[in-house]
């Protein structure tokens, strides 16, 4: 045990100094720490932040394999190399070599800048202001390339990541006191600094972006068109969503969108993972879910009873099969990823019923009344991070007033 | 009557090293020591200095602010140490016992025939106060507010605690005795729980409430108890006594004599043969631990059990209120890769790649360590599992944390001892020190609201 001893022995050299949260950083990595309780119970549980997190990032790995195909998948199919589609999860048309290298090319430097980018702005605080490196950005590190185009520039990445850390969470107090969900937050910034990177219909599917460059500068080849499910119901345009075909593809996840989103069917592996180990709350997952068919349920019945004309610009979301709309635009990746993040979401058990029943029902209807941003999720989530407060605050208000109650009852 | 109390939320912790109902008589300790740091809040003022001869029973300090309130000696013997700390502060008071033992006398007293005055002036003079401990705050009951009800638990989940239903045999008179002579001192009713197949001596005492208490820990802690059966509100005061205690009380009452004899657990993962011993308080742990053989050499011992106990060196010793010596491994040495390994040997209430949940009658041999750094509250929900009171354990700790009094009251400090917060602080993934902050939050109250 030569390593232990050495890593003991820097451990104790760089003890006091700026370099102990860093150091601590990789070495608690490694090994979990040597340390004994010192006050209130002598023993402690199995589970520490390190363990949860990475319980989560677990969670998450299916998604992101699941991502690189696509991204080969979507821009193989973009630009004609695959013309024969069979049905089923396990088609071999997208799960091969071909896919994988361009996912593997375009999404692991996404991986490593988000990561590399936002523990050094995350090191760089701990070391500042002396206390130890918080695991929270082993998730958002993991979550962020996930939600974003895959043709996003790195640069425009890391800057976004700065922005997310330090604002969303730094200036808090680092982990454990932001209001915002960071990843959202960094996601939130790309949106609206750089709007033609992340959406519209030229941005989800690899080598557009590149090929539009190349038209407008006099190339003849064709346009590569990766319009989301969601960008094209929004333009009245049902042709994606038509047959049943197309909605087990959306569950699947063979649909163009932000990298590791797609998947229905893994992220509910992914959720019933994260409810079997108990780290995400099913409450959230839930009622985000009721919240969502509950307001795709009311719009369908608004256009069933025909309040809305078939040419109104809101028509084709709005009668959306209901149920439908868990399958795309990335709410089932929001529901369960996003808004379950336990800082930012409500801390009441009952508070979590409400808040995520909020973003359920939120999400869909800016989803269906801003076709300009269909972003519902990602806006719903952050509105509802900044509520949540208020909701735990009334929650606990009940339990505080019962306890009024009961001093009353006692002296009157 | 009796009343029937289930406990839903909670966890049990079993551990290795279960004290067999077996019970030896421990060496005579030469020495005896209380420490003031015992009786939580209590500025001593020491009556009996250094060279002081003292029958058992005699009292050594008194309460600075209640004078009538004393301090006694467990042991006849001599004074041979008074330590102190900073400020001339009291930290100890040794007592060299006696060969002989020879006891104080203060008089027979017939509880029925006597006020509740007398009674309390007797308790205080005696040094029998000390045993009476208050909600709010935790501490040692102030004479001067009458208790609406006064709770006995019968029943310790704690792990590896000793059982009142062992321990007690036999002490039927005294505990009667005590719990008639408390009786005295409240308007309202003497709560006494048992566990629900329990064949304690509690059971068939008169003049009280009895209930049966089933569930995972912390059904027994007398905070759990009092919040389902008559939780405390702003401006009210409860009592709670341990039942060993009531044995003390009971037998001076009967006899006259303070005699501080109690029946100890020794227990723990590395003892290798846990047993009762029948000790008295302050007795060096020495005189338990190398009888019952300890494995190691790396090992803390505590007085008390392993959630709510106390850390003492082997030369120290058993703690004022404590019947429970619990051994187990020290945990500091790193493991590779411990945050993300998969774990079967350590207890979890998640299912992140640990396995407990597989086995959840296995017993464990946990050790110190704290399983991971300190870190922000970040999970949510996760002490609601274990806390049956209802309260919002992270909120009125965060209160507690940034000291706001207004606060604290709402979410309920006045319910609430550290023991309370002894499972949350267990299952805690953050490894935030959950009893030290309601405690300080407490003193903070005590000293602002009083």
């Amino acid at each position: 045990m030569a390593l232990k001893d050495k890593l003991h022995d820097l451990k104790v050299k760089y003890t006091g100094t700026k370099m102990s949260p860093v150091f601590n950083a990789f070495h608690t990595f490694l090994y979990a720490p040597n340390e004994t309780t010192h006050s209130g119970s002598h023993i402690r549980g199995a589970d520490d932040l390190k363990r949860t997190m990475n319980t989560v990032i677990m969670a998450l790995v299916p998604c992101l394999i699941f991502g690189m195909f696509n991204a080969g998948y979507q821009h193989h199919v973009a630009t004609g190399e695959i013309t024969t589609f069979t049905e089923g999860f396990l088609r071999p048309e997208f799960w091969n070599w071909d896919n994988l290298v361009v996912g593997l090319w375009k999404v692991l430097p996404l991986v490593i800048v988000s990561y590399a980018v936002g523990l050094a702005v995350e090191m760089f605080f701990a070391a500042k202001n002396g206390h130890e490196v918080e695991e929270g950005y082993l998730v958002t590190g993991m979550l962020v390339p996930l939600i974003v185009p895959i043709d996003i520039p790195l640069w425009m990445l890391s800057v976004a990541v700065i922005f997310g850390v330090v604002l969303g969470k730094e200036v808090f107090g680092g982990t454990g006191m932001n209001i915002l969900n960071p990843a959202l937050l960094i996601r939130a910034f790309l949106f609206f600094a750089y709007p033609t990177w992340m959406s519209g219909d030229k941005v989800w599917v690899h080598g557009a972006v590149e090929r539009t460059n190349e038209i407008a500068a006099g190339s003849t080849a064709d346009v590569i068109s990766g319009e989301t499910i969601l960008g094209s119901l929004a333009q009245n345009s049902t042709a994606m969503m038509d047959s049943s075909s197309d909605v087990w593809n959306a569950f699947y996840g063979f649909i163009p969108g932000s990298v590791g989103e797609t998947s229905t069917l893994l992220i509910i592996l992914g959720a019933l993972f994260l409810i079997f180990s108990k780290i995400g709350s099913w409450r959230i997952m839930l009622s985000a879910a009721l919240g969502a068919l509950v307001m795709g349920f009311i719009f369908n019945l608004i256009t069933d009873a025909g309040f809305i004309a078939q040419s109104s610009k809101f028509y084709t979301l709005m009668s959306l099969e209901f149920w439908q709309h868990l399958l795309i635009g990335g709410f089932a990746f929001g529901a369960i990823y996003m808004a379950t993040d336990p800082v930012t979401a409500s801390q009441t058990n009952k508070g979590k019923w409400i808040y995520g029943f909020l973003i359920g029902f939120i999400s869909i209807l800016i989803r269906v009344f801003n076709p300009a941003y269909p972003e519902g999720v990602m806006l719903a989530i952050l509105l509802m991070n900044v509520m949540a407060p208020t909701i735990d605050h009334y929650v606990v208000q009940g339990n505080v007033k019962k306890r009024l109650k009961r001093l009353k009852a006692k002296t009157a | 009557m009796s009343k029937d109390i289930r406990i839903k939320k909670g966890l049990d912790i079993k551990l290795q090293g279960e004290a067999e109902k077996i019970t030896t008589d421990a060496v005579a300790s030469n020495v005896y020591t209380i420490k003031p740091e015992n009786f939580h809040g209590i500025i001593p003022k020491l009556i009996a200095k250094q060279g002081t001869k003292v029958t058992a029973g005699e009292p050594l300090f008194y309460n600075k602010s209640v004078a009538e309130m004393m301090f006694v000696s467990p042991v006849s013997g001599e004074v041979i140490d008074v330590v102190r700390a900073e400020k001339r502060k009291i930290v100890a008071i040794k007592i060299q016992a006696d060969k002989e033992q020879s006891f104080h006398d203060y008089g027979k007293i017939d509880v029925s025939s006597t006020s509740a005055e007398s009674i309390k002036a007797h308790l205080l003079s005696t040094g029998c106060w000390s045993f009476i401990k208050q909600r709010p705050y935790d501490v040692v009951a102030n004479p001067e507010k009458s208790p609406k009800a006064i709770f006995i638990s019968g029943y310790a989940s704690a792990p590896l605690s000793a059982d009142y239903d062992y321990v007690l045999q036999g002490k039927q008179a005294e505990l009667q005795a005590a719990v008639s002579a408390l009786g005295k001192l409240t308007e309202g009713v003497v709560h006494v729980s048992v566990g629900v197949n329990s064949d304690s001596p509690l059971s068939s005492l008169k003049g009280v409430t009895l209930h049966s208490i089933s569930g995972p820990h912390p059904s027994g802690n007398v905070g759990t108890q009092i919040a389902k059966i008559d939780p405390v509100n702003k401006g009210e005061t409860v009592w709670s006594v341990t039942p060993q205690d009531l044995v003390i009380i009971g037998e001076l009452l009967l006899t006259g004599k303070f005699n501080a004899e109690r029946i100890v657990a020794v227990g723990g993962s590395v003892v290798k043969k846990p047993r009762y011993y029948k000790t008295k308080i302050g007795a060096e742990v020495s005189t338990m631990i190398y009888d019952a053989g300890v494995e190691g050499d790396n090992n803390r011992i505590i007085t008390g059990n392993v959630l709510t106990g106390n850390s003492v060196n082997p030369d120290e010793f058993l703690g004022y209120y404590d019947n429970t010596l619990t051994l187990i491994p020290e945990g500091d040495d790193y493991e590779f890769f411990g945050w993300n390994k998969p774990i079967f040997n350590k207890l979890s209430t998640s299912r992140a790649l640990t396995f407990s949940w597989l086995t959840p009658k296995k017993k464990y041999d946990l050790n110190t360590n704290t399983n991971g750094e300190h870190r922000a509250f970040v999970l949510t929900g996760k002490y609601e599992e274990v806390f049956p009171l209802d309260i919002y354990p992270m909120q009125l700790l965060k209160a507690c944390m940034y000291e706001d009094l207004d606060e604290m009251e709402a979410l309920g400090m006045y319910e609430v001892a550290p023991e309370d917060f002894a499972l949350t602080e267990f299952v805690c993934v953050s490894k935030q020190p959950h009893q030290g902050i309601i405690r300080k939050g407490l003193d903070l109250m005590l000293k602002e609201i009083g």
